[in-house]
């Protein structure tokens, strides 16, 4: 499959999102926490980015605030696609009751909405960052039961599941051997917007202080703290909203292209 | 001979191409029909006849200067009532098609627009060309419904097209094309969708309105008996190359090539039916139904098949032949009756039944390409039941599945090889390997060489007869096509609406007297005999007066 120049660019920017979280340490000219300057300096040569409400250097803490919002978001969209998929395969593969009361609990849970579900359970539960992903996971989770199912729905039915029942292997070999790499191809590019709405949903989380907690700094919790600077016309709030942007973009080229390839669920199988 | 007579149709040194995208390679083109040249003269019949593939569909579209999608017509004429018709373009393509020439496809059920009434489609082009006025077209088309036999031909157009049955839609669409009274139709393999009982009518209708209006007409088939009937002249096809192209009597009785010879020598298996043998399977009082129906599928069927020999099960689509298997397997669980295998009753449904009684019945599909996981290499699919059943891993498993390679005659490099990579024969030898791996006692074959090509499906014929010789295994066949049963079967049952109309050994089955349906079914055959399905028909009709 031709690399398209969209997607070149998706790719590069994701790369470069993700290297920088991972050698943060490495990179990031200032510590997160350490005051550096005055209150919302401008961009300079010191602080490329400009300083925030304390005058913090704002490019060491998206540096930082990066790895906590790509990591969370990674980790939920991981718990989102092994839960909604086994069990999409699952309800697929054995229909009838087992079929009914899973999607019955998943229209349940699609049917309020989740941002509202997420703070009621985040205003019960402590706040840490496993709790946070869990919820996150299992909220995302049931778009992904849905598609898995509608896939797995398609595949179940051909001769070569039937011949693997038929030979009498178990539900776990039909679900990971038989259907899961036929069904691969469309839940990869799932993943990929599946991430996106991860990051604007554990910004959103942030943004209403319910997401990641102080120290820790994350891009919709530095938007918060500085979303004040925007009445003095001070730019601080735009760079960790840019940076928001800038990733679910670049993850989008990145999800569109691999989703290109697998227009026709079935014809992207052959090779 | 005086040649005076100009030519309807001239095609000259045709040649379409294709291009093909390949995946991980840049695309190339192919070449799908080259350097076929044939004539027709107003009146006669063309049959053009070849395997899947063979360019006979694209040949006969071109007739019409049409190619379908990726195609194109790359070189030649194509010279239709003394013109070139290969470069026109747009409005003079329009009033060619439907006007000189009109087409009837395969797929009647698909062809039709299911919400308008049958009438307005059978008119539709004869209006559009403005041939002739609305009262005299419905006229017209009358007179053709009554002329192909159909039902109430003066209220049949009033219907829409699931209120008729198949056979009858696949005559709508003759009349459709018969309408506009065209120099010439292309009839695209208009009876190969229905059953054979359906099929002799339909043909003895084509022909009859053929040799009626004195319209040309290219005739595309795969089955050399069909176009036998209607054809005046015969070519065939291979590989979008001219292979043979001659009299239907000369192609017929005296064909000069080798690939013709063997087009109509197929199915000359010889098959001794074997003694009676203690059963390996027996179905009991069987009846079957599907969940949520009030509609038994299977009612009360019994039959018995010996060890290592091969019961047939036929009848037409919608008998319970493929039901029966499903009630074996297990799939479908009996409602009522019991079913023996090797000795031992078996629990209805698949999930009480022991791993020997899964392994020692094994299931070969219709199409291979759906029965095989297309992410699974030929090694690992053929692999699976050897690992499943028997525990043998890395080497004695390699050398296992070669064995059974060499068994289906495809020998070594295709272990490797994914599905894609393989032919549609090749495909349906791996799924015999897969059942065999298995070691089996039984093996239901349903429809397993429908899909196939004649030549193609001969091959697996004698494969799966040697097979039975060295494993001793025993095979419930299910087929639709007789000509397969007289090939391997050792007794038969036939299948009329879920009920077993006749059963026995191959010989009692196929020797008169005959019930009612078994007879019908008989003599649908498709025979290479000139002027059959009319001597069919006439005594059919004789023996409903004689009633």
């Amino acid at each position: 499959m031709k690399l398209t120049l969209s997607a070149g660019i998706g790719i590069l920017l994701t790369a470069m999102f993700v290297l920088s979280a991972i050698f943060a340490p490495l990179i990031a000219p200032y510590p997160l926490d350490l005051t550096v300057g005055g209150v919302w300096d401008a961009p300079s040569a010191k602080n490329w980015l400009g300083t925030d409400t304390i005058g913090r250097d704002i490019l060491s803490r998206l540096i930082y605030g990066g790895q906590i919002t790509i990591f969370v978001a990674l980790a939920s969209s991981v718990i989102a696609f092994s839960l909604g998929s086994f069990f999409g395969f699952l309800a697929a593969v054995r229909g009838g009751w087992t079929d009914q009361i899973l999607s019955r609990i998943v229209d349940l849970m699609m049917a309020i909405p989740s941002p509202i579900v997420a703070l009621v359970l985040l205003s019960v539960l402590p706040l840490n960052l496993p709790v946070l992903i869990l919820v996150i996971g299992v909220l995302d989770s049931t778009r992904v039961f849905r598609l898995a199912r509608a896939v797995s729905m398609d595949i179940a039915v051909m001769d070569y599941v039937e011949a693997a029942k038929l030979r009498g292997e178990g539900q776990i070999w039909v679900i990971f051997r038989e259907i899961l790499p036929n069904a691969l191809s469309p839940l990869v590019a799932e993943f990929g917007l599946r991430f996106i709405f991860a990051v604007l949903f554990i910004s959103t989380l942030s943004f209403l202080g319910l997401g990641v907690q102080p120290p820790l700094a994350d891009w919709g919790g530095m938007v918060k703290e500085n979303k004040d600077g925007l009445i003095y016309g001070k730019s601080a709030a735009l760079m960790p909203a840019a940076a928001i942007a800038a990733l679910a973009i670049s993850v989008n080229l990145v999800a569109d292209w691999v989703l290109s390839r697998t227009t026709s669920l079935k014809g992207g199988r052959g090779a | 001979m005086p040649e005076i007579e100009k030519n309807l149709l001239d095609i000259q040194h045709l040649r379409i191409e294709a291009t093909s995208y390949p995946p991980g390679e840049p695309p190339r083109d192919v070449v799908l029909v080259d350097d076929v040249s044939v004539s027709l003269k107003p009146g006669r019949v063309l049959g053009l006849i070849g395997e899947s593939g063979a360019g006979k569909s694209t040949i006969g579209l071109s007739s019409m200067a049409y190619a379908r999608g990726g195609a194109r017509l790359a070189g030649g004429h194509i010279i239709l009532n003394g013109r070139d018709i290969i470069h026109l373009t747009g409005g003079k393509l329009r009033s060619l098609r439907g006007k000189e020439v009109t087409y009837v496809a395969q797929s009647a059920a698909a062809s039709f627009n299911p919400s308008k009434r049958l009438m307005d489609q059978v008119i539709e082009t004869t209006l559009k060309n403005r041939l002739m006025p609305r009262p005299a077209a419905e006229k017209r088309a009358r007179e053709l419904f009554r002329k192909l036999g159909l039902p109430n031909p003066d209220s049949f157009g009033e219907r829409y097209p699931h209120q008729v049955s198949g056979g009858q839609l696949q005559r709508a669409m003759t009349a459709m094309a018969l309408c506009p009274k065209p120099d010439l139709v292309v009839f695209d393999e208009p009876t190969t969708a229905l059953d054979v009982t359906t099929q002799i009518e339909v043909l003895a209708a084509i022909k009859e309105a053929i040799r009626d209006t004195g319209v040309a007409a290219l005739y595309i088939t795969h089955d050399l008996a069909v176009v036998a009937q209607v054809a005046d002249d015969i070519l065939v096809l291979r590989h979008g190359k001219k292979v043979e192209y001659g009299t239907t009597d000369q192609i017929i009785n005296a064909p000069k090539q080798a690939y013709t010879q063997a087009l109509v020598s197929v199915r000359s298996i010889d098959h001794e039916e074997k003694a009676e043998a203690p059963p390996v399977l027996s179905v009991a009082h069987v009846t079957a139904r599907y969940n949520g129906t009030n509609f038994d599928v299977l009612k009360n069927v019994n039959v018995e098949l010996p060890a290592g020999q091969t019961l047939a099960v036929v009848g037409e689509s919608g008998s319970g032949k493929s039901t029966l298997a499903r009630a074996i397997t297990g799939l479908l669980p009996p409602t009522q009756g019991k079913i023996t295998f090797a000795g031992r009753e078996l629990s209805p449904a698949l999930p009480g039944r022991k791993r020997d009684d899964l392994r020692e019945l094994q299931m070969i599909y219709q199409m291979a390409d759906t029965a095989m996981n297309p992410r699974q290499t030929v090694g690992q699919i053929i692999g699976r039941p050897i690992e499943f059943y028997f525990g043998l891993k890395g080497e004695a498993k390699r050398v296992r599945v070669q064995e059974l390679l060499d068994q289906i005659e495809m020998g070594k490099g295709f272990a490797d090889r994914y599905p894609a990579e393989l032919s549609g024969g090749q495909k349906q030898r791996v799924c015999i390997a897969r059942a065999l791996a298995a070691k089996p006692k039984l093996i239901i074959c349903d429809e397993v060489t429908s899909a196939l090509d004649p030549l193609v499906a001969d091959g697996i014929l004698k494969l799966l007869l040697d097979l039975q010789r060295q494993e001793n295994v025993a095979y419930l066949f299910i087929t639709h096509d007789l000509a397969t049963v007289r090939a391997i079967a050792d007794r038969i049952a036939v299948m009329y609406r879920g009920q077993v109309v006749r059963y026995g050994s191959k010989t009692d089955v196929l020797t008169p007297p005959f019930d009612d349906y078994t007879d019908l079914l008989l003599s649908s055959v498709p025979e290479m005999r000139l002027g059959w399905p009319e001597e069919v028909l006439e005594h059919r009709k004789m023996e409903s007066a004689g009633n």
